[in-house]
């Protein structure tokens, strides 16, 4: 099958500056035609893990492969990737055309094929009439477009992009998000991008590696990252959470009785924990539902006091302190059918949450 | 308080630029002696040109200025790419001995260089005065070139190897035409320095090799001349010219 081949294969990369661990022991395959993103806070590793693919740094162990070739010690210019920088790093002294045909001209590519081969990737990024312009009398979005047009136009078999769309105000980064997903569909490249954006990891990707400290936490679909993080780093960093602390009371066959934040609570999903365990129970607050305690019936788990609200268009997301002092936070859609869909301060609500949509984790 | 501003400037800028302003209008006064005016001329202008002696002082000193600048320019930007590009032991040793050399006093460096001239038996002249000229240029291309380099984004070259450009390429399509501005700019500084050069050029040089500011010097001990008003005020007007020309090249691309 095509799509698992390997196209870059890392193993056992480790790299430090000045005696500073920055990637620890790092193994990682990706496959052809993936989208794949680093995901982390900044210092946890992932510009330089991309820069050791590109052959910008050298890692201190460790071996990497490009396409089944081993690249471990040769320079940028023999690897047959291609990079989109933070900065863009447009020529200044070079014409939009020139800049897309300079990686051609580096490596003699014939001249009756540049021209050719610069217009259609200035096509793909929708620059055409632009090519005669100066890179710093373009906006900021149409730079970025220059710097990925002069990635794709050597046609890598890997184009690794580093925080590219950082730079840019909130409606341009959008936009070019889907860009960069069509571009990448249709040239059927396969993306290594790098960001600290957790929204924006999980809307592109289709595999996502959340690292910190150098090593990967987890690495899943954005689904499995978002709905099932395997440890309270994935948790916190990769979107909202609330976390309650719960002990294990009594295992049953595909379901558990836990204390959770002092209340008795049944989990119909199956955990493998043992009778005592201490752990933590997390949710989304959006996977949260309150009901006004007088509506609600006897079989909620959880209840507390209405803390504050805030309207968010969309949403209403509403912080709820429980009857043990936890403060949770819950984002509920409106509800259509009840235009007096509201809470007051003080007022007393039932928290719920569909069975099985919570996470458990040890109590690290 | 704006009157003393005014006034404070005013006086300021007068001491600064007073005596040109005076040596500029006495070069087209007819009176022999700077006392009087006694109207406007151009003669000082014209006996200047029929100087032999001055015009050949002044040609050597261009041959010397256009040479010593060119190979401190090719030199200086050498060490220039160097410094900026690649570690080397040392680096911050050498780079600091560059400093060193631009604030030592020229007396030191004319009779350092005299010394060792004297000591390699070499003859006083045209060669020994443009090494030195070589010299003294070096350094303040170095500074010019680098301080200009150190403005650009380094992700530049790490593209340049991304889109499959060897180092040499790199240098060649990038580095160097992006400080092309910085040369020149280095190339016309070394150049008016080498023209005005008294200090060091009267050690280094012989009576057989006349440079244009040695000449004046020597001429105007005997008084000076309305011939030596007009010079200065050509290579007054000259070396504006290339300074303005030398700012406005180095200024950062908008």
């Amino acid at each position: 099958m095509k799509k698992r081949d390997q196209i870059v294969r890392l193993e056992n990369i480790s790299k430090s500056f000045e005696g500073l661990g920055v990637v620890h022991d790092l193994d990682l395959s990706i496959y052809h035609g993936e989208f794949v993103t680093l995901l982390g806070p900044s210092g946890c590793g992932k510009t330089t893990l991309l820069r050791i693919i590109g052959g910008f740094e050298r890692q201190d162990f460790g071996k990497v492969f490009i396409d089944g070739k081993e690249v471990s010690k040769l320079p940028p210019n023999k690897r047959e990737v291609n990079t989109v920088f933070q900065s863009y790093a447009l020529f200044p002294h070079l014409s939009v055309y020139d800049n897309v045909a300079f990686g051609l001209k580096m490596t003699k590519t014939p001249k009756n094929q540049i021209k050719d081969m610069v217009m259609s990737a200035l096509d793909t990024v929708m620059l055409r009439d632009f090519a005669d312009r100066m890179p710093q009398n373009l906006s900021g979005g149409q730079q970025q477009r220059v710097a990925i047009a002069r990635a794709i136009v050597k046609q890598p078999k890997v184009l690794l992009l580093d925080e590219p769309l950082s730079a840019l105000d909130y409606k341009l980064r959008k936009q070019m998000q889907t860009e960069l997903k069509q571009i990448q569909r249709k040239l059927g490249i396969t993306f290594i991008f790098v960001t600290h954006d957790q929204e924006e990891a999980l809307s592109m990707s289709d595999r996502v590696i959340v690292m910190n400290e150098g090593v990967i936490q987890q690495d899943g679909s954005p689904k499995e990252v978002y709905e099932n993080p395997k440890n309270m780093f994935v948790a916190r960093f990769v979107g909202e959470i609330n976390v309650l602390h719960a002990v294990i009371e009594k295992t049953m066959h595909g379901k558990l009785m836990a204390n959770v934040e002092g209340r008795e609570c049944v989990l119909t999903k199956d955990h493998k924990f043992l009778e005592g365990d201490r752990v933590r129970l997390l949710l989304r607050p959006e996977d949260i539902r309150l009901e006004h305690i007088k509506d609600a019936d006897n079989d909620y788990p959880l209840q507390g006091f209405i803390e504050e609200t805030t309207y968010k268009g969309a949403t209403l997301d509403s912080v709820v302190r429980l009857d043990s002092g936890t403060t949770i936070t819950a984002s509920e859609f409106f509800d259509e059918d009840d235009p007096e869909f509201e809470y007051k301060t003080g007022e007393k609500v039932a928290v719920k949450w569909v069975d099985g949509w919570e996470v458990l984790l040890p109590d690290e | 308080m704006k009157a003393l501003k005014i006034s404070y400037s005013s006086l300021v800028y007068s001491f600064l630029y007073l005596p040109i302003i005076v040596l500029i209008i006495y070069s087209f006064n007819a009176s022999k002696f700077g006392t009087s005016w006694k109207g406007f001329t151009f003669k000082w202008y014209e006996s200047l040109m029929n100087n032999s002696s001055l015009m050949s002082a002044a040609g050597n000193s261009l041959l010397v200025a256009v040479t010593a600048a060119t190979l401190a320019t090719i030199i200086g930007s050498v060490a220039a790419v160097a410094f900026y590009r690649y570690g080397f032991r040392g680096k911050k040793m050498l780079l600091g001995l560059v400093y060193v050399l631009i604030m030592a006093p020229d007396i030191v460096m004319g009779i350092s260089l005299l010394i060792m001239f004297v000591t390699i038996h070499m003859n006083i002249g045209f060669t020994t005065l443009l090494l030195s000229h070589i010299t003294f240029n070096i350094p303040f291309v170095i500074v010019t070139v680098l301080s200009r380099m150190k403005g650009f984004d380094k992700n530049l070259f790490d593209a340049a190897g991304d889109l499959g450009a060897t180092e040499f390429q790199t240098v060649r399509h990038v580095l160097l035409p992006m400080m092309f501005p910085a040369v020149i700019a280095g190339w016309l500084l070394s150049f008016t320095l080498s023209m005005d050069d008294v200090l060091i050029s009267f050690f280094v040089t012989g009576p057989d090799f006349d440079i244009l500011p040695l000449r004046i010097y020597s001429m105007v001990r005997l008084g000076v001349k309305p011939e030596v008003n007009a010079l200065c005020t050509v290579m007054f007007a000259l070396s504006l010219i290339i300074v303005m020309a030398s700012q406005i090249l180095n200024k950062e691309k908008k």
